[in-house]
């Protein structure tokens, strides 16, 4: 039995009084696309900080196949890694934020390269040719030279992908990708995402598109004050929740 | 208070309420006056005010040129200096001054920035001591502290290593270097803080979540965008250094406005020699600014045509 994609295992986060996760425990094997949905300020993104180190956790842990996140193991004691480890473990992981956050002063096609070269020092040829492949597969082959400013949310957020996937990760992180768009720009960055979770990317989205999730989800976590209330399978969560919060939340998306 | 609705009945008693309205508040046209008021000619307002400064302010132009022509000025004489050897070295040394202090204080100014941010808080104070210690102190003072050092350390060096007399080490060139230089390194400091600061903190953690270590950051994301903001500040920074070197003759460096006055001590033509000196100045900083508008414009990268929203590929999706 191969050990899952991700491993998070009672893992707790406060700011301040506030607790923003509260022994959170996931499995997510290879391949799997994991959904998270829950009301705004559940924790959701606060989760995938922690999976992605922007925000230390407080306790518990979290594995990237069989490597610990964040720290080191020395006798009963986690050490914390250096400034420079973590960016070598976080390099494994693709991240597509809820505002794009693609790189203002650079083209498309810059900030596709920027990691590949800059990171991880591989040949500019082979790199360049590779970020035409990835702008063609999400359907912006002609965009390479356009600056971000001149993009419309949808295309940003096609290359804010396409940028995580040129560091060839082993899994990625979406934060509500489609909830900054305008309405009809939302489709082609769900198709972009349809398309990579049948590649077998293994995918954490978290989302308030329930048709994506029922369509693309293995698997669907509801979370509410910090907490995994409920998950299962998208069916499952998404049409007959067995908690009265996930019928409630679910309810009102709809 | 609305009247004059579109296709209401326009008989006499409308008519007489319309005038009614029109006497008490001067306002409502019937529509047939909408219409010709659409139809008249427009006439652009005069700006009366703006001949009027114009006129005061050529004619207080007239006498002081006035002034001046006829004031114990000899032309001549600003002429005859205004490319002599002296004033053209001291050009050279004002420009080699500006550009050495200059760089050592932007140099600083990161350097101290990025210590200012730093997650240890024992870098933070050096940084907090720094900026404390020299925008707290005349720089005029500064510039003699460097220039008299030797009356505190007679020699300077690692012990064995190296040594040099202190004297023959702060020539009036190190010291106006080490005085403008760390002194312009405190306040470019904080310009490039704030201009760190205005990048969104967004492209610093997408930096992060493609493997970029924070130095990395800053240099590829951060700062390149940050110099939006840094630029138009350094650049009036650049033109106030071009001129603060003139108090580096304090300590005998031979700039220009030292070397004019070295000639005017020998000629007694002060005014001609200072204007001499003005002109120089008025030139180099003409020139920077031109340059500062080029450098703003090519930091502009990325940041126009907002707005320009091409809908993207439509795509099937359930
Ligand atoms: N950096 C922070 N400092 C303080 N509170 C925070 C911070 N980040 C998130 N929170 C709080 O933690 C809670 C969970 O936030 P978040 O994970 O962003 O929720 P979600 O993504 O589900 O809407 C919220 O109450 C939020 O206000
Ligand atoms: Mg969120």
């Amino acid at each position: 039995m191969p050990s899952p994609m991700v491993s998070i295992i009672n893992v707790s986060k406060r700011f301040g009084a506030l607790q923003a996760l509260d022994e959170v425990s996931l499995e997510i094997p290879r391949g799997a696309v994991q959904c998270i949905i829950g009301p705004s300020g559940s924790g959701k993104s606060t989760l995938l900080r922690c999976i992605n180190q922007l925000e230390p956790t407080d306790s518990g842990a979290i594995f990237l196949e069989d490597e610990l996140l964040g720290f080191e193991r020395k006798g009963d004691k986690l050490l914390e890694l250096s400034e420079g480890q973590i960016a070598g473990q976080r390099m494994k992981t693709g991240t597509v934020f809820q505002r794009f956050n693609l790189f203002q002063h650079m083209t498309a096609r810059e900030n596709i390269v920027e990691g590949p070269l800059r990171v991880l020092n591989r040949p500019r040829g082979e790199v360049m040719d590779e970020a035409v492949a990835l702008l063609e597969r999400v359907g912006l082959a002609d965009k390479s030279g356009a600056y971000p400013a001149e993009l419309s949310g949808g295309q940003q957020q096609r290359v804010a992908i396409a940028r995580a996937l040129a560091m060839r990760p082993k899994l990625l992180l979406f934060d509500e990708p489609t909830s900054a768009l305008d309405p009809e720009l939302v489709g082609e960055v769900l198709a972009v995402m349809h398309d990579l979770a049948s590649t077998g990317m293994t995918m954490i989205v978290v989302t308030h598109e329930l048709a994506f999730a029922r369509d693309a989800a293995s698997n669907v976590v509801f979370m509410d004050r910090g907490r995994i209330v409920e998950q299962g399978l998208p069916t499952t969560i998404l049409t007959e929740p067995t908690e009265q919060r996930t019928r409630d939340f679910i309810g009102a998306e709809r | 208070m609305r009247s004059a609705e579109p296709g209401r009945n326009a008989g006499s008693r409308g008519e007489i309420m319309e005038q009614n309205n029109l006497s008490r508040t001067g306002l409502a046209p019937t529509r047939g006056e909408r219409k010709a008021i659409a139809n008249l000619e427009i006439v652009p307002r005069r700006h009366l005010g703006r001949w009027v400064t114009a006129a005061v302010i050529a004619v207080l132009l007239a006498l002081v040129i006035k002034a001046f022509a006829e004031g114990d000025i000899a032309w001549g004489v600003v002429a005859e200096f205004f490319a002599a050897p002296a004033i053209l070295f001291g050009l050279v040394n004002t420009v080699v001054m500006t550009i050495c202090a200059m760089s050592l204080g932007i140099a600083l100014g990161v350097v101290f920035a990025v210590m200012y941010m730093s997650p240890n808080p024992v870098i933070r104070v050096v940084a907090w001591g720094y900026i404390w210690l020299f925008r707290g102190t005349p720089l005029i003072l500064q510039l003699l502290l460097w220039f008299n050092l030797a009356l505190v350390f007679p020699t300077l060096g690692i012990p064995g290593l190296i040594e040099v007399r202190t004297v023959e080490f702060m020539t009036p060139f190190v010291a106006t270097l080490l005085g403008l230089g760390l002194n312009q390194g405190a306040y470019t400091a904080e310009v490039m803080r704030s201009g760190i600061l205005s990048v969104d903190s967004g492209q610093t953690e997408a930096a992060k979540s493609i493997g970029m270590t924070r130095l990395l950051t800053l240099r590829r994301i951060v700062l390149p965008q940050a110099m939006r903001v840094i630029i138009p500040p350094v650049g009036n920074e650049v033109i106030s250094m071009v001129k603060l070197t003139s108090i580096a003759s304090v300590i005998q460096y031979a700039e220009i406005l030292r070397n004019a006055q070295t000639i005017y001590y020998a000629n007694a033509r002060v005014i001609e020699l200072l204007i001499v000196a003005a002109g120089w100045y008025l030139i180099v900083v003409t020139l920077l600014q031109i340059g500062q508008y080029q450098l703003e414009r090519s930091f502009a990268k990325g940041q126009t045509h907002r707005g320009n929203h091409k809908p993207g590929r439509a795509v099937e999706n359930a």
